[in-house]
Order: C-alpha cells, then structure tokens, then sequence
C-alpha cells in the first residue's frame, strides 16, 4: 500500500481539467500503454498566458494526480513561468510523491515541455527523442539525456533513485551498469584519471589490423546477434580510420528505425568496445 | 463501511473457531512441549494431535509432517534439501510461474552457488506442456519444482501427472502447493510427490505457521539447525498457538471441501460472468476450466491496476492486481508477461479470491459497484479500443 498524501488521494479521487481541448495551442503526449502510463496535455495560451489545460492519463493514482496537478499549476501561469516547471513543482503542490512513484512527475514535467514545443511548432504533440542521445533503458525507452537531466534537476544519488525518477533499469535491469556510469558522470564522483599507462579505451594503442578484427568481432558477436532477433542482419562493409560502413540487410534493411539502430546500436557498441571517436555510416 | 474481503489468496480470515482453538496456549497452555515435566507435556500431546490433523487433510502419515513458519520456509527447506542431499546434481526445473519464494530462490542459487535451472513457460492460458517437462529432465536434475495451483490466476497444473513422470525419472519432485491445501482435495497415498509445501494463513489460520511434508525414507538435510525439535529436522522450540491453529484449520478444510467447490465457486462464476459481461474490452486470464474454485483474474483494457483497486478501496472492496505500480516494480506480473498477456490488458488485471466467508451480497455489491469504475478511469485515459497505438497490441516476451 503506498501512502499517498491527501492531496494526491484528493486529485487522483476528484482530478481536475479532464479533457481534450478542440483548439489547443500545444499538446503534448508522452508513455504509451506498453509502458504503463501515459498522459497527453493540452494547452490553451492568450498574450503569453496559459488560460486554459485539459488532460487525459492512463496509470496509477499518482500518475492521474500528478497530470491533475500540473493543469492546476499551469492554469494562470505565462509561459516563461511554463517553461521553468520541473517535476519537482509538480511532486511539491501535491505535498510529495512515494520516491517510488517520482517518474509520475517527471511525466508530467516531460508532457509540458513538449506541448510547448508542440505549440512554438517546433515539435510535433509526439514526444520524439532527438538522434544526438543514446538509448540506455531498452525496456522503458529512455535516453542518456533525461537520465542526465533527472539527475542533475533532482539530485540523485543512487541508480535506484534513477529508477524511481525515469523508470529507466526497472524493466530487465541490463542497463544498471550504464546508469552507474552516468552517475558518476553526473555527479563527478569517483572519476579517476586512468594511469597513463593503461589504455583509455580498448583500441588504444593497437596496430590498425589489430582494430579492424576487433571491429569485425564486436559487430559479429554482439551487434549481429541482436539484429537477428528481429529478422535481419548486417554487413560490415569498409573500414577508414575512424569511419565504419555498413550494410543492413533482411529486415533492418527496410526499417524505417535503421537510422536509430545504426547509432544507438552499432555505434553505441563500436564506441564502448574499440574507440568512443567511431562513426559508422550506411553504404 | 462494510469491508467486502476479496483477497484470499494473499491472506485469509482465521476462522472464529480456530481462534478459540489456539487461544488457551497463549495463556494456561504455554509450557515447551519439550519438557519433562507433565505441564509442557500437555502442549506436546496437543502438537501431536495437530500433526494428526494436518495429515488427515492430505492423507500422509503424521510423521511426515515438518511444521515450519511460512510457506516460504517450507519452498526453501525442499530446494536446498534436495540439493544438499544430492551434491553431484546441479540441475533444477521449475517454472516461470512460481512464487517469488521458489523463483527468488532459483535465481539466487542460479547467480551465487552456480545451479542450472531451468524455468518452463506456459501457454496464453497459462498451461504448462508435459512434454515440455519430461524434456528438461537430465540426468544430473536434482529436483522438479512446480507449483500446485497459482496464486494469480488460480490454474491448477497437472501435478499427479507430473509427479509421476518424475517419479519414474528418479529425480525428486517438491510441489509448492500453498494455494492449493483446503480448496481442492490432496491425497499423498495416491500421488507420488516427495515434497509439499503449505502455510496456514491461506487457509484460515493466522500468519506465522506452515508445514512441509516430506516424504517417508526421502533423505532429508534440515534448513535449521540447532534443537531437536521435529524429530532434527527443523530446529527451534514449536510455534505451539500457531500449530494448534493449523491443525484445528485443516480439520475444518476438509469439513469444508465442498462447500470451496460449489458454494464458493458459484459466487466466484457469478461474479466473474456478470464482470465480463458488464464490462466491455474485459478478459479472463487464465485456464478457464482448470482454475481453484475461488480465483478469478479478469484485465480490464485501457485502464491501470493500481488505480483499480485504490478506487475499490474507497467502497472498502479488497482485491489485488498484477499491475507494475501497484508492486513497487515497474513491469506487470511474470505470471502475465509468461502467458503472453497483451500490454493493452496487463496493467488492468485484477485479481478477485473468495473464501466461505464470502456471500452473495458482496458478489452483488461488486458487479454494482466496479462497472462505473472503470468506466470512470476510461473517460480519464487517452487509450481506448478506437485509438490506441498499433504497437501496444504487441505481447510481452522475456
């Protein structure tokens, strides 16, 4: 049983501003039903002032609390007030949130921004993650960039708290080294200078056959394998120095996500197991 | 408000009568059984007959009973024993079912000691393959670790068949059993299974009390050390309210047998056809006709677990659901995600378990009550059977 605060018991009981607004100005949806919860915002803005907010929410009863919430904070507010939400607004009008339960209003902070970006046209309602960020929770689909960003705004200090802020490492738990390492990233704990002898990344130091087999046996034993699950595969075309060609072939080769998997896979791998300055290109 | 209890399966009431039962040993009757003198011998006499008792409701011989403190207790004891009685096989099979006390278990010896185990999958109705079963056993198989029934969605797996398979593999055959004991009749004369675990709190006892019966001639290496209480085999001065209590729940499962599987049942059928039918885009999860009389699991689609129940809770109606949030975790159940359940309905399952201290009037209560709730979350939701996105249909798998 959680304990929730009567606020959030109040909200979640009798939610606030549910709907669809036919003339928003911005809309913004976030999660899906895979992963458990979703909300979708609409905001209504006049001379640089949010008049009017409406929601709808699938998830928890903090998760419907923390949508109810931000419509109420938001109602009233300019937009430059808008822009500068954190969840931690969210999290403080409903008199706190179960840590457990902290992702509801990271949810709602993540819906606001993309209703405005949605509403200066820069984005569509759709939150998309952009290219530059890596993919770190597979289960949860979440970035490098918002676990970064949770860590920072919030200040977290254990990956469960990462967890409990973006869901990311709740699902099969394969990324809990990853979010250990943007940990001590973040919080510039911990981060000795590696000894001068010791190579700081593992192609350092090798002959250029040496790196060539060590890409052709990343890609073989763990990008390859990956790829096959889903029915395609990959070919590893030419090497240039710090270039790397490939080919999809079978399913990837028509996907419309190649380009996310080219990245967030095969240059993620390449760039953990043989050199952090490796592009790979399609060719 | 009237509290509507719907969650047997997590616990269950103690019946008045076990109470009364158990009550003298916390004040006159509080000798060690142990003792020489006749004051403790008294209590000794009592456990005796509780023993009895128990191994009435599962037709074993008293001696076969090893009381303990919890299910748990009981699952672990099983497992290691099995294994520490057999150092040379290194192999386990069980299924992805499980309660956390054997899967929990399972993958600690997996990770730390270096087992092999290997977890079974069920079909969408959750249905475990024989052959599937007979294919995992090896050689170096220490032990086959199966559930009786489910506590989720309350299937009753083929365990007399099973064991039998396992008997004729010579490989040892434990049965978590917890949710099957007083529901559904149990006769260890007829079925070859060497180890079986039960707690008392699931069947109208009080928490704190299980037993494990093991086998006659079974070799057996005790989880606790230390007294010699329970012939050696599970050390520490006797639970002796707890006991007591056991035994007085067994006699009355089996004077309630039939009543679990009609009484209950109808009230189980009543409530789960009317849900159903009420309630659009529901679905039953679970083997429809192979199920404990009292268990219904029903998913209501586009709407989530937690908020579910906790709107049931102000109407004082107790159940519980496989959802992500209500547990702490993030993922729905590992029963759900093992059957395959679509991700559309896993966040909405609500389990609903009955006992005979149930009546038609909290069934009623229900079937008015729960319809407008989740019609009320739905009109929240951004998903519905119109215009949700394509990728949601898509299943779990591990």
């Amino acid at each position: 049983m959680w304990e929730y605060t009567d606020r959030v018991k109040d909200h979640f009981l009798n939610p606030r501003n549910v709907g669809t607004l036919d003339d928003a100005d911005g809309v913004g949806e976030v999660g899906s039903l895979a992963c458990g919860d979703a909300l979708t915002l609409y905001i209504k803005v006049k001379d640089g002032i949010v008049t009017d907010a409406k929601f709808q929410t699938f998830g928890c009863a903090s998760a419907i609390a923390s949508s109810s919430a931000l419509t109420e904070i938001l109602i009233g507010k300019t937009v430059e007030e808008a822009e500068a939400l954190t969840n931690k607004d969210i999290a403080e009008y409903l008199g706190g949130l179960p840590r457990e339960k902290m992702h509801c209003s990271v949810m709602g902070q993540e819906a606001l921004e993309q209703a405005l970006k949605n509403m200066r046209g820069e984005a569509p309602s759709k939150m998309e993650h952009s290219h530059e960020g890596t993919l770190i929770c597979e289960c949860f689909g979440v970035f490098d960039e918002e676990i970064l960003r949770a860590i920072k705004e919030n200040d977290l200090k254990t990956v469960e708290d990462i967890t409990n802020f973006t869901k990311a490492g709740g699902g099969c738990g394969k990324c809990i080294d990853d979010l250990e390492r943007l940990l001590t990233e973040a919080r510039g704990e911990g981060v000795c200078p590696a000894p001068s002898s010791e190579p700081s990344f593992p192609a350092q130091g090798m002959t250029n056959i040496e790196r060539m087999h060590l890409i052709e046996s990343v890609i073989d034993d763990e990008v390859r394998p990956m790829l096959q699950a889903d029915g395609g595969d990959i070919r590893l075309m030419d090497i240039d120095r710090e270039t790397v060609m490939v080919k999809f072939i079978g399913m990837c080769s028509n996907c419309p996500s190649s380009h996310l998997t080219l990245q967030n896979v095969v240059e993620a791998k390449l760039r953990e197991k043989v050199d952090p300055n490796i592009v790979v290109r399609e060719g | 408000m009237k509290t509507i209890y719907m969650d047997n399966n997590a616990t269950t009431q103690v019946d008045p009568a076990v109470f009364e039962e158990m009550k003298p040993f916390f004040t006159e009757l509080y000798g060690n059984p142990s003792s020489m003198h006749r004051f403790g011998g008294q209590v000794g006499v009592r456990l005796k007959e509780a023993r009895a008792r128990v191994a009435a409701l599962l037709n074993c011989e008293p001696d076969e009973i090893i009381f303990t403190s919890c299910g748990s207790e009981s699952d672990n004891t099983a497992i290691r024993s099995a294994l520490n009685a057999q150092p040379d096989k290194r192999h386990i099979v069980t299924t992805r079912v499980e309660h956390p006390a054997i899967l929990s278990l399972c993958k600690y010896l997996e990770k730390k000691d270096g087992y092999e185990v290997t977890y079974l999958g069920t079909d969408e109705n959750g249905r475990l393959d024989i052959q599937e079963i007979k294919d995992a056993i090896r050689p170096d198989t220490a032990i086959v670790s199966i559930m009786w029934a489910n506590n989720e969605t309350g299937n009753i797996y083929p365990i007399e068949e099973i064991a039998a398979i396992a008997k004729e593999r010579g490989v040892v055959f434990h049965t978590d059993a917890v949710q099957a004991v007083g529901k559904i009749p149990i006769d260890l004369k007829t079925t070859p299974i060497d180890m079986l675990s039960l707690s008392g709190h699931k069947l109208h006892a009080p928490k704190g009390v299980g037993a494990l019966f093991v086998r006659k001639r079974l070799p057996f290496r005790p989880f606790l050390i230390g007294g010699h209480q329970e012939r050696s085999r599970r050390a520490g001065t006797e639970n002796t309210t707890g006991i007591i209590a056991l035994g007085k729940a067994c006699e009355l499962a089996i004077q309630h047998m039939d009543e679990e599987n009609t009484a209950v049942r109808a009230l189980r059928d009543t409530l789960e056809t009317g849900l159903l039918a009420a309630i659009p885009d529901s679905i039953l999860n679970g083997d429809r006709d192979n199920r404990l009389p009292n268990t219904s699991n029903i998913s209501f689609g586009y709407v989530e677990g937690e908020a579910i129940l906790l709107m049931m809770d102000q109407l004082g109606i107790c159940a519980s659901s496989g959802s992500a949030c209500t547990s702490g975790s993030l993922e729905p159940s590992h029963v759900l995600r093992a059957m395959g359940v679509p991700f559309t309905f896993a966040h909405g399952s609500i389990r609903f378990s009955l006992s005979r201290f149930n009546t038609a009037q909290d069934v009623d209560y229900v079937l008015e009550t729960l319809p407008p709730i989740i019609k009320n979350l739905r009109k929240l939701s951004p998903f519905s059977a119109q215009k949700s996105a394509p990728a949601c249909t898509k299943s779990f798998s591990e």
